[in-house]
């Protein structure tokens, strides 16, 4: 699996809090199970997109097909250098 | 439970007493929450009881509708402080009958007056000018024909005393006659021609024109003038030319033939025309000071004579009892508000001064109440997004709530753009921090004010697609690189000196085996192959969503059947509902989440490689058409042991559902009704059926029928129920299909969002940032304008709208169609603030 546990745990625990733990801080009020299921909502639909983007970019059956001279830049401009023969 | 079903309601009837009645029902518009029933319903509008009354108020409103007008011909600025005045008592009404009619009699004579002067002006200054112009025509006039007209002692229009032969015997003892008259510029060549022809040419014409325009006192238009004079000769033509003048409506003047007659005229006529415009200035003023008066208290007067009349309109829809002494009103009423109309009752009463208090009776009713959805500012723009399909039946789930996050959050999906995201957020934010102002302002113009009423929406969406547009990594169609991409070039410099393109392998250095942590890696907006990774992704994701979206929908409909207490709809509706759903849609969705984690181009064995990744779409086609899958040799038939098994019974448990929700709800009703016939017989069952009240009981058994208020039993026809069902049936099972493709228009618009975006980018701003030079500068600054203007303009509006309309459908079709039913109607109570606001806007047009 090409997954890095960090970005993970990290974006879980942000949208869950978000969805799982601010509900529980609505005080109460005529509004609070409207923001409870908003918050939840929210909390939801932002995790399972973070989610979906990221695996499927986790095992990636084809690579980017760049130009030489963007692989050139790249090279240059994102810190690695050619390896030259 | 506020926004998440209607509001419980309750038919009341409401015992006024005939003196009380008017305040108390003050009191409740100003309270705004009953909804009032025509008793009177074949009443002609000429026969209710307070018709009079009626027509008193349209009269008043008559005459401030006059008021209104004359003040702003005079462009005075009406005072709208935003207090809201009461309704004025009964006898009160009678002080401002008296006082509107005081302003309009006045007003209508000043308006006279001012005329009567104008006219008078307008001739006093036609004949200064006539005097002015004619002097020119007879000094001409001196030097041709010396003696005959410097007698002074003549008469303008008269002949010599010896008469037409004498004339023409005496050859040169000619006396010519003139008229002198003004007339308008437009007219003259006709005129002039017409003269020409009556006359024989023995006439002859002079004009001059009036250079400045003179004000038509009927119409208050600057028409152009001229001055005319015409000489001629004899009776017979004078008669001729003063028809002729007639005719052509031109105004003559008296005009003395002597220079010293006619500069006494012209001095005497220029102190009259002074006179008369200190006269004429002091009517303006009078009629100013007058307006300016009325001015200060017109929209306090609109208000209060409207809140009169729609008093009386809603006196007129009560029921007057025998005894003549208390007034009868059947009204909708939220429970919840009971209290609060009591006290506004009791309010009426006092202020009244009457002793009786009004009674508010609850009724049983079998009929359909409204429905009601308390909303504040945020919430009401969505709930009209879902009142547009359809107002929801009495007590159903309400989709308003859900839809406050699903709505922008499709839509961000389909515009998923960081830059455009920021535009539309922060044009919605502005409108919702200056929302006091603005609205206040009461701006007229249509799409103006769709824009703010969403305003809500629009923030909503613009957030959501700030987080779209950075999961998707695209602003503007660059990408952003904050975390360091996860993919490198491992070419040598002599393999990319030689190719002109290269891709990089997932299975080499190139891939640095964990993905970008926030979206989509950088390096995909550089890539030339970067639409099939896209497509491929933007697939999944909108399924995915889809089948989620639905699927939420279709246990909303358990929601409302527990609600509703209709077991027989779980066991036969939702069950094989969700059975369905779930074992063909959520298994295709589960399928793909399996080839993301398990297929990969990082691995030895080729089983698991790029070359034999199925395809989830064939994969799926395969099952449902029973058909086995035949994959190339090397690779194996399936993603995970048992998988041709498992298939197989998914899908013929699915099919079996289908009959199930076919048959199984009409046959079981059938069997419930044979089963009451005998009871029913015996005697009557607990009529229990009454409507929207979720606390009625029922019979332990499984034989309930569904609380459609069955006056009798056997209403509905069971060759009904069944065809209902049948239909049913068929729109959950090939409408779960079309449906679920459906979503992928999630896909495709925000394809061409983003597909856009780069051409408006590669095609308009980069040739102004290719430029070098200080010229470059220049033309990077007309070209940046262009480019901005384009991105608002077809970007942000246009596929916002597109985006906004799919988005709707979305919900209004494929997730409504899951629970919502949509056929209620919704409640309007009786409230000022409404038809006040009504008025407002019906007055603009």
């Amino acid at each position: 699996m090409g997954a890095s546990i960090f970005p993970i745990f990290f974006f879980t625990m942000v949208w869950g809090g978000v969805g799982i733990a601010l509900p529980r801080m609505v005080p109460n009020g005529p509004q609070q199970r409207l923001m409870q299921v908003v918050l939840m909502i929210t909390g939801a639909c932002c995790w399972l997109f973070w989610l979906c983007c990221y695996m499927a970019q986790m095992n990636p059956l084809i690579g980017p097909r760049l130009s030489n001279r963007t692989l050139l830049l790249i090279a240059q401009q994102w810190g690695n250098p050619l390896e030259r023969f | 439970m506020s926004l998440f079903r209607s509001e419980d309601m309750a038919l009341c009837q409401l015992f006024l007493q005939s003196e009380a009645a008017y305040s108390c029902v003050s009191e409740l518009g100003e309270l705004g929450l009953l909804q009032f029933r025509d008793l009177n319903p074949d009443v002609n509008a000429f026969q209710r009881k307070f018709v009079n009354e009626v027509r008193r108020c349209d009269e008043m409103e008559r005459k401030l509708r006059y008021l209104e007008k004359e003040i702003r011909k005079d462009g005075i600025p009406m005072l709208d402080t935003g207090e809201n005045p009461e309704a004025p008592q009964p006898r009160e009404m009678i002080d401002l009958e008296a006082t509107f009619e005081k302003l309009e009699n006045e007003l209508r004579e000043v308006n006279q007056n001012a005329e009567a002067l104008k006219r008078n002006y307008l001739e006093l200054t036609e004949l200064k000018h006539i005097l002015r112009k004619t002097q020119v025509f007879f000094d001409e006039a001196e030097f041709g024909l010396p003696p005959q007209m410097a007698d002074p002692s003549s008469q303008d229009e008269q002949v010599t005393l010896l008469g037409e032969e004498g004339l023409r015997a005496g050859g040169q003892a000619l006396k010519l006659g003139f008229v002198a008259g003004v007339i308008l510029r437009e007219r003259i060549p006709p005129f002039e021609r017409m003269l020409w022809r009556a006359c024989r040419g023995n006439v002859f014409l002079r004009q001059a024109e009036i250079e400045t325009p003179l004000e038509d006192p009927a119409t208050s238009d600057q028409v152009h003038k001229s001055v005319f004079i015409i000489f001629y000769q004899g009776d017979q033509l004078k008669s001729r030319v003063k028809k002729i003048c007639e005719g052509f409506r031109a105004t003559l003047y008296p005009c003395p033939e002597a220079p010293s007659d006619r500069r006494e005229m012209a001095m005497g006529v220029m102190t009259r025309i002074e006179d008369l415009n200190t006269v004429l200035n002091q009517t303006q003023d009078h009629r100013h000071r007058v307006l300016a008066a009325a001015a200060k208290n017109i929209t306090n007067w609109f208000i209060k004579v409207r809140k009169i009349k729609a008093i009386y309109h809603t006196l007129n829809l009560f029921n007057l009892d025998v005894t003549q002494k208390c007034l009868i009103a059947e009204c909708w009423v939220p429970t919840e508000d009971l209290e609060q109309i009591q006290l506004a009752l009791r309010r009426g009463t006092e202020r009244s001064g009457s002793s009786v208090p009004p009674i508010l009776n609850r009724m049983d009713t079998l009929e359909n109440p409204p429905t009601y959805n308390k909303t504040n500012k945020f919430t009401s723009g969505f709930q009209h997004l879902v009142d547009a399909y359809g107002v929801a039946s009495y007590r159903e789930a309400n989709p308003a709530p859900y839809t406050i996050i699903t709505f922008p959050f499709l839509f961000a999906v389909m515009f998923g753009d960081l830059g455009h995201g920021i535009l539309m957020a922060s044009f919605a934010a502005y409108l919702v921090i200056k929302e006091r102002t603005l609205g206040a302002k009461k701006i007229q113009s249509d799409v103006w004010n769709i824009f703010f009423g969403g305003r809500y929406i629009i923030l909503l969406m613009g957030l959501f697609s700030m987080y779209t547009g950075m999961m998707y990594n695209d602003v503007f169609s660059k990408s952003l690189n904050i975390f360091g991409s996860n993919w490198r070039n491992n070419y040598d410099e002599s393999t990319l000196m030689d190719s002109k393109a290269l891709q990089l392998d997932p299975n080499s250095t190139a891939y640095f085996k964990y993905p970008y942590p926030f979206g989509l890696d950088p390096i995909w907006q550089v890539a030339e192959n970067k639409i099939i990774f896209l497509n491929s992704y933007k697939m999944k994701i909108s399924i995915i969503f889809g089948v989620f979206h639905m699927l939420f929908g279709v246990l909303l409909s358990l929601w409302n059947h527990v609600y509703f207490r209709d077991r027989l709809a779980i066991m036969c509706e939702f069950i094989p509902q969700i059975i369905f759903m779930c074992f063909l849609f959520l298994y295709m969705v589960l399928l793909m989440f399996i080839k993301w984690v398990n297929y990969s181009a990082d691995t030895t064995d080729v089983k698991a490689g790029p070359y034999c990744a199925p395809s989830i779409l064939i994969t799926f086609i395969n099952m449902v058409l029973f058909k086995s899958s035949k994959n190339p040799d090397v690779c194996d038939d399936w993603m995970y042991a048992g998988q041709g098994f498992l298939q197989k019974l998914l899908v013929v448990i699915a099919l079996l559902c289908v009959p199930v929700m076919l048959f199984a709800k009409p046959i079981m009703i059938m069997r419930a009704r044979k089963q009451h016939q005998p009871l029913m017989n015996a005697g009557h069952t607990n009529n229990a059926a009454e409507n929207g009240d979720a606390g009625y009981q029922l019979d332990d058994s499984m034989q309930q029928v569904q609380p459609v208020p069955a006056h009798q039993d056997e209403e509905e026809d069971i060759t009904e129920i069944f065809i209902h069902q049948g239909i049913h049936t068929i729109e959950y099972v090939l409408g779960s299909v079309s449906h679920t493709a459906s979503y992928l228009r999630l896909w495709a618009l925000s394809l061409a969002h983003a597909q856009l975006s780069e051409v408006l980018w590669n095609m308009v701003l980069r040739n102004g940032l290719t430029w070098t030079d200080w010229t470059g500068g220049i033309v990077l600054w007309a070209i940046f304008a262009f480019w901005a203007m384009l991105t608002v303009s077809i970007l942000v509006l246009m596929e916002g709208l597109s985006a906004f309309l799919h988005t709707l459908r979305l919900h209004w079709v494929e997730f409504q169609s899951k629970f919502y039913h949509g056929l209620g109607y919704s409640f309007t109570p009786f409230s000022f603030k409404t038809i006040l606001d009504q008025a407002a806007t019906n007055a603009e047009e």
